[in-house]
């Protein structure tokens, strides 16, 4: 096949004289450690410097979870080692009430922004982008450095918060005022709050900035032939969850500066008659209402956000995997962009009782509902695509797999939650939790985990280990299952979510066996991501030197060499064909057709409607 | 123990680093080529899958038998009647889509793993197919919305009428307080600025339709009479959560909310329905509102309307005809009466 003759390595420095490349690059290949790591404007070096901070982050905030689990299981019980690793805030190895709302806010906040944003979105976009619509690098290389610089700064900032003598934010991930803008509330609303304020802008200019970079490199950078219906899914995604991005981060731009000049400033945009500590505030006129638009404005495309690139990775590892072209290829495009402009004007149903106008409850109800139907459709097309495939069970497939299911099971309770009767008694409650974190947290953290599977040896030019990828899926899905199906019952149950013990309703003991379940679930499965680091660090070193094309894929990232080169291939760019799921065509003599080999090439499974093209 | 986690912990690595090895070298001299290796973990991870859907779905009707019992009991409000029968409906829906997608995914997970000697059934696209799946998920998706939203409506309508009980549920961290209207069913205007340590609510006490308002440490309210809960938080915002009765609101610095609804159970019949004479509904704050939001809860009653009516005429008023002389407002304040939370 044309596209395995490219030799690997070593052509580089020869290519450059005889192929008139588009733009310069002379010493990139050095091996000055600051030009290499730090000052890198490469695509794929970004890539990884995103996905490596994204599992620190990752495993920092699994371990908060861990703790705050070990409490709710366990509330009588002492751990020592709790003083020994958060300090005053663990005193006798008991857990501070205070700090335990710290925690649940570091780690929803540090899951949702800077894993499953910044983690996915900034990992496979800035991978992925470049190498399958058949560019260089990106539009802007040091846009694209200043973007993971940014994270990395937010991240610092975040995590400097941790240490502070008020303590971190505590006001949830939501960081709903009054709470949020008022220290005499709670400690961690001091300079907990501003450096979360802070590490947030600096978040979102990094997310703008990545996002401006992918749309432009979608829309400008693609290769020959590469028309816009011949990308992978993949980058429909990105392409889409970027558009998203754009659209909705300034609006949570907007909602902070304006909190932080209540804070600051003596402004009521959210408050207004307050009386706390003995004495009334001068606030007046303001709605904390308001803020709650303006942070579900982002908030609901935000899970979006994080969702839509799993499941663009998914998409793609399905189909490579199943040896099946994905079903329905256009009613895939065309569900992520129904539902990302629905996302756009269903913020609403977070808000059903919090005095919104219960009219206006009703329009959310009805554009909520909307939203399952392009959901449910990708559900059938992915079920569609399995059937009759020829499935092969690599460590990628099987979290592919999962996340079909987990989607499905929170999709499914999504249907409550967004219908505003059944919301008031559950709102708030661990049916939520159960909800959002099967729905968004499993699912993208599976597809997550399918793209660092599947693209490893894209980054690394080497093979993880699959039997250790095995091992770690099937902990992680019967610690996900275990973890977060019991929870429903819980909600059920009327167990509010954010409590730091259920000792204010006597009744909720009965609950106690199901924490303690849930809790050993959520160790086992949170000892099953050591096997992942291990396997993931281990394989960058020592791992099994992958070949050109591990998958048989025919998206084109893999025609590059498998060494890295600035400019991703040495000679031209590929020239793309057809589009990227001929797989398993009839009349072919492999199970599969690269994009970049003609129609041409391949008269044996030539069908009329490729004629046409 | 630091020292037990640590040598747990490299022992663990340890463990990793001969599964890898081994795994890759037994591999390399069995003279197995990978297309076989992966043969076998097709067939393993095949099993597996439909393995995890037979005890994981058999496990769920089990936990779900088993656990349904702890989740609340009949709703005690004539709206959550209601409520918990379309959470049933819905629930019908959602479990027989849940047992049939989840079943499709694992069996064909397990039906159509590798096999090197066919081919996958090259098949891209059927407008027919996609049609019945977008259509029939609306169908059945209007139909919920429907049913929900015309429940929403009523529930929603009952806050503009005026003919409930008016009780004020006044938030603050970490505690509520109650205000009953009294004979006049008004309660009396209150405002942020006129809150004292002697009044808690800020109760203008030039209000005639305070004069006869009552205030007390729990929410006790008539079976089968009509209840406007009136909803104020002074600092944050909180949640007034009944989870009994199918109630939820939350209360917000600054603005009212309502909730109204009519009891139907009483506590003593409750106790009965579940079978425990130490039941006690609970009200609960439901946003997080500070360090002791998991503290900050209510104890609530349901009473016959005449036991009822007794228990009232024995609380407080809001200014005791004793104590005549008008409380002091805390800071200077240009304006005493209430512009805004005249209710
Ligand atoms: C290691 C596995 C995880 C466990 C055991 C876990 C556990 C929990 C629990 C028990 C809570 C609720 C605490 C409370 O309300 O008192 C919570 C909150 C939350 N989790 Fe997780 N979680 C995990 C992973 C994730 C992931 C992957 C995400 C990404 C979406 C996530 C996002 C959140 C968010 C947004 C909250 C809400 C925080 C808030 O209330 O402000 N979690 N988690
Ligand atoms: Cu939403
Ligand atoms: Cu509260």
């Amino acid at each position: 096949m044309e596209v395995n003759q490219h030799s690997p390595v070593g052509t580089h420095h020869d290519d450059h004289s005889h192929h008139g490349h588009d733009h310069h690059h002379d010493h990139e290949e050095s091996n000055n450690f600051f030009a290499k790591y730090i000052f890198t404007t490469d695509h794929k070096m970004i890539s990884k410097q995103f996905l490596i901070t994204a599992i620190i982050m990752a495993f920092l905030a699994m371990g908060m979870s861990l703790i705050f689990r070990l409490q709710l299981a366990w509330p009588d019980t002492k751990f020592p080692f709790l003083e020994d690793i958060i300090g005053r805030w663990g005193k006798d190895g008991k857990l501070d009430p205070g700090f335990y709302l710290a925690l649940v806010t570091l780690h929803g906040t540090i899951m949702v922004f800077f894993v499953l944003t910044g983690g996915l979105s900034g990992t496979f976009s800035n991978l992925l982008i470049p190498f399958q619509v058949g560019a260089r690098d990106m539009a802007s290389g040091f846009l694209n450095a200043l973007s993971f610089w940014f994270f990395f700064v937010s991240t610092v900032v975040m995590c400097a918060s941790i240490f502070i003598e008020s303590g971190p934010a505590s006001a949830g991930w939501t960081v709903y005022p009054p709470l949020s803008a008022l220290p005499q509330a709670i400690p961690g609303s001091g300079l907990g709050m501003t450096l979360w304020l802070i590490s947030m802008a600096l978040f979102i200019a990094s997310s703008l900035l990545g996002g401006i970079n992918y749309v432009t490199t979608v829309l400008n950078l693609r290769t020959k032939g590469m028309t816009m219906t011949r990308l992978p899914l993949t980058i429909w995604a990105f392409f889409i969850t970027a558009i998203l991005g754009v659209l909705s981060f300034p609006v949570l731009l907007a909602a902070a500066l304006l909190l932080i000049f209540d804070r600051s400033f003596g402004t009521s945009f959210f408050l207004s008659d307050i009386f706390i500590d003995g004495a009334p505030l001068d606030y007046s006129g303001g709605s904390p209402v308001l803020f709650q638009h303006l942070f579900w404005f982002l908030g609901h495309p935000e899970v979006y956000i994080v969702l839509l690139p799993a499941l663009g990775l998914a998409s793609e590892v399905i189909s490579v995997n199943a040896r099946k072209p994905i079903f329905g290829y256009k009613a895939m495009i065309a569900s992520m962009l129904v539902i990302a402009f629905l996302s756009f004007i269903v913020w609403g149903h977070h808000m059903f009782v919090t005095g919104m106008n219960p009219f206006l409850g009703s329009v959310f109800v009805f554009t909520t509902l909307l939203v399952a139907i392009p959901s449910a459709v990708k559900v059938f097309n992915y079920l569609t695509t399995l059937w009759r495939g020829n499935i092969q069970f690599t460590p990628q497939m099987m979290f592919a797999m999962g996340l079909v299911s987990t989607f499905i099971t929170g999709g499914l309770t999504g249907i409550i939650l967004g219908d505003s009767t059944l919301d008031i008694n559950v709102h708030d409650t661990y049916f939520v939790v159960a909800h959002f974190h099967i729905v968004m947290g499993s699912s993208a953290i599976f597809g997550m985990f399918a793209g660092v599977y599947h693209w490893f040896p894209r980054m690394y030019g080497r093979m993880m280990n699959k039997k250790l990828g095995y091992i770690h899926f099937w902990f992680t899905i019967i610690g996900v299952y275990g973890v977060f199906f019991p929870m429903h019952f819980l909600g059920l149950g009327g167990v509010p979510r954010r409590y730091y013990a259920n000792t204010a309703y006597e009744p909720f003991s009965v609950f106690m066996d199901i924490n303690v379940l849930i809790s050993i679930a959520a160790i086992i499965g949170g000892l099953a991501q050591l096997i992942f680091a291990f396997n993931f660090f281990y394989s960058i070193w020592r791992g099994k030197k992958s070949v050109q094309n591990p998958w048989k894929s025919n998206t084109i990232e893999w025609t590059a060499p498998i060494e890295h080169l600035h400019g991703n291939w040495p000679g031209e760019t590929p020239v793309v064909h057809r589009w990227p799921y001929d797989y398993g065509k009839p009349g072919s003599p492999d199970d599969f057709i690269p994009q970049t080999v003609p129609y041409s090439e391949t008269p044996e499974s030539n069908t009329p409607e490729d004629l046409k093209h | 123990m630091n020292l037990l986690l640590t040598l747990a912990i490299v022992f663990g690595v340890l463990v990793l680093v001969r599964i890898a090895n081994v795994a890759q070298m037994a591999a390399e001299l069995s003279g197995e080529n990978e297309d076989d290796e992966q043969d076998k973990s097709n067939k393993w991870n095949g099993m597996g899958f439909l393995l995890f859907m037979i005890f994981g779905l058999a496990l769920m009707t089990y936990s779900t038998i088993k656990w349904l019992p702890l989740t609340l009991p009949v709703a005690a409000s004539e709206h959550g009647v209601k409520v918990d029968e379309l959470m049933d409906l819905n629930w019908a829906v959602l479990i027989i889509v849940f047992f049939i997608t989840q079943f499709l995914l694992f069996w064909f997970a397990y039906k159509y793993r590798y096999n090197r000697n066919k081919r996958s059934f090259y098949f891209h696209d059927n407008n027919k197919l996609e049609a019945i799946w977008t259509i029939v998920p609306t169908i059945v998706l209007a139909g919920l919305i429907v049913t929900g939203l015309v429940e929403w409506n009523k529930i929603t309508d009952l806050a503009t009428k005026e003919d409930g009980i008016k009780i004020q549920v006044y938030s603050k961290q970490f505690d509520f307080t109650t205000r009953y209207a009294g004979k006049d069913n008004k309660l009396g205007a209150s405002f942020f600025r006129n809150i004292t340590d002697a009044n808690p609510l800020g109760v203008d006490s030039e209000d005639v339709a305070a004069k006869d308002d009552k205030i007390a440490k729990e929410l006790v309210m008539p079976v089968g009479q009509e209840i406007e809960l009136v909803i104020n938080s002074r600092d944050v915002i909180h949640s007034v959560y009944l989870p009994h009765f199918r109630v939820q609101m939350n209360a917000v610095p600054g603005m009212t909310t309502r909730f109204h609804f009519k009891p139907t159970v009483t506590t003593a019949k409750m106790k009965e329905i579940t079978g425990d004479d130490k039941f006690e509904y609970i009200m609960l704050c439901n946003k997080i509102c500070g360090v002791a939001h998991y503290n900050m809860k209510m104890g609530v009653r349901v009473l016959e309307k005449d036991e009822y009516t007794k228990w009232l005429r024995g609380e407080k008023k809001v200014f005791e005809p004793a104590a005549a002389t008008p409380a002091t407002p805390a800071a200077p304040a240009d304006s005493v009466k209430s512009p805004v939370a005249s209710i």
